[in-house]
């Protein structure tokens, strides 16, 4: 299972690549293994404001349907575009072509909570 | 609580890292690692998938003329079923609707019908309703489904040469010594062979047909968009006891004979609903939107409810979402627009001619 070591982790098996107050989200190679093949992905608008844990849109694959939750609260500044119109990069691709959308965010500290590779590795029991 | 059962193929679907489900009381394969669901549909229409189908019950009857036994519980022509001919059927009740459906083979020495997982119990119930014949599951044979256009020659050249039947024919092939019985048809809509492998043999051959290169393993999730594709109904989704053949569009079933005659369970329901025309008919659904339209989606006209889809998925070989539902009878006209209703959201969709994908079964 590939755990990139730069990027942070929720425990709702999302990553998150910081940049500054921008914050890029994307689904954990984990997370894309046991949706299954995606078939249908519902992104956020540009400028939705969202608090920790708010929805920012829907992964649907084969078997299920899957929330999309922010991870911290922010404002969408940007989406993926590409992703709608080719779900499947997100099982390719979850860690680049396949990122969901990227935030805005105000309280840098609020970033502490999430997990380092490390703490996610035990988390999905992979250690 | 009943213990979640495990088939036969138990083993190999752990080897190839198969994701499980519990359908119907079984462990059963949902999709296999390094393909998924899409994959696995693609190489069913494209070369050749094999399906664990080991949850369907082999059930026998015997006795005298098991046919004239078994068309006093089905509308379906059984009595005339030529012996290596299967067909499709299903029990009806008294209101005309639907308790399982099943298919019916007459090998000539033997007479046999394959009812579904999540039914069996209450299926063989009701054949031992039958005076004269002895109801025997045949829980030492486990059934397997190799479809797709490879199909045929893959199992010939593993062993079982059945090209020459045509679609629903019937025939019993050896090997090592054991018999197999044989039938050229599926729930994929593509030409393809059930197999029901004694136990002595199940898992090598199975093991065999997978060592060749055109043999996918293929799961139910994919079993589920390929019989969606073909307009083929699920037992629980699409039928149920409270629908009727007139409903289900299923009167390609019932022959003229027993039509005529009005001698099975529900027929003076059924020939009502053909007189004054159903309230409800079972009609694709189809839509130019990616977000997939799944069962319990209600159907509305300008806002107001007018039908339910039953079965929904993504259909990868006509790469859009794929569904089937009931809707009145004054919106069932193909081409027709309605709004989905999923999960809150309104979904432009259109009722669809079925099947989404052609049948390509071998007629002869």
């Amino acid at each position: 299972m590939n755990i990139p070591t730069d990027l942070r982790y929720s425990t709702d098996h999302e990553w998150v690549r910081v940049d500054g107050t921008t914050i890029r989200i994307g689904v954990t190679d984990y997370a894309q293994d046991a949706l299954g093949d995606v078939v249908f992905i519902e992104l956020p608008d540009v400028g939705t404001e969202v608090g920790a844990g708010g929805s920012l849109g829907e992964v649907e694959s084969t078997k299920s349907v899957s929330d999309i939750y922010a991870p911290v609260a922010g404002t969408v500044s940007l989406i993926n575009d590409e992703l709608a119109n080719n779900p499947e990069r997100l099982n390719e691709d979850p860690y680049g072509d396949g990122w969901i959308c990227e935030l805005t965010i105000g309280d840098a500290a609020a970033l502490d909570g999430l997990l380092d590779a490390a703490a996610y590795t035990e988390l999905i029991g992979e250690a | 609580m009943n213990k979640v059962r495990t088939t036969i193929f138990h083993p190999l679907h752990g080897r190839l890292g198969a994701k499980f489900g519990e359908f119907a009381g079984y462990r059963m394969p949902l999709t296999y690692a390094d393909l998924g669901a899409t994959a696995e549909h693609v190489a069913t229409r494209t070369s050749a998938g094999l399906f664990d189908v080991s949850h369907m019950a082999v059930v026998d009857l015997v006795g005298p003329d098991p046919a004239a036994a078994l068309e006093t519980l089905v509308p379906g022509g059984i009595t005339t079923l030529k012996p290596g001919r299967s067909r499709y059927t299903f029990f009806t009740n008294e209101a005309g609707g639907i308790l399982d459906d099943l298919i019916a083979t007459q090998f000539g020495d033997r007479f046999s019908v394959v009812v579904n997982a999540s039914r069996a119990e209450h299926d063989i119930g009701h054949l031992q309703l039958l005076t004269d014949i002895e109801v025997v599951r045949r829980s030492d044979l486990h059934l397997v489904a190799i479809q797709g256009p490879q199909a045929v020659e893959l199992a010939a050249d593993a062993g079982i040469d059945a090209s020459a039947l045509t679609f629903m024919g019937a025939m019993v092939a050896t090997i090592d010594g054991h018999d197999v019985a044989v039938t050229r048809s599926g729930y994929t809509g593509e030409d393809g062979l059930e197999l029901a492998l004694p136990a002595e043999i199940a898992l090598g051959f199975a093991e065999q047909l997978l060592s060749d290169e055109r043999c996918t393993p293929a799961g139910l999730v994919a079993r589920d968009s390929l019989r969606l594709e073909a307009g083929l109904c699920l037992y629980g989704n699409d039928l149920d006891e409270t629908t009727t053949p007139v409903e289900a569009d299923l009167m390609w079933a019932i022959p003229s004979r027993r039509r005529a005659a009005a001698d099975y369970p529900g027929a003076d329901v059924v020939d009502r609903q053909l007189a004054d025309g159903p309230g409800r008919v079972r009609v694709g659904i189809g839509t130019d939107q990616r977000r997939p339209v799944r069962p319990g989606n209600e159907l509305l006209v300008d806002g107001a409810a007018i039908g339910l889809v039953t079965s929904g998925a993504f259909g990868p070989t006509v790469d859009r979402p794929v569904a089937m539902g009931y809707v009145d009878p004054a919106h069932a006209e193909p081409g027709t627009a309605l709004t989905a209703d999923v999960r809150g959201k309104e979904v432009p969709v259109h009722v669809a001619p079925l099947p989404f994908a052609p049948h390509r079964y071998h007629r002869g």
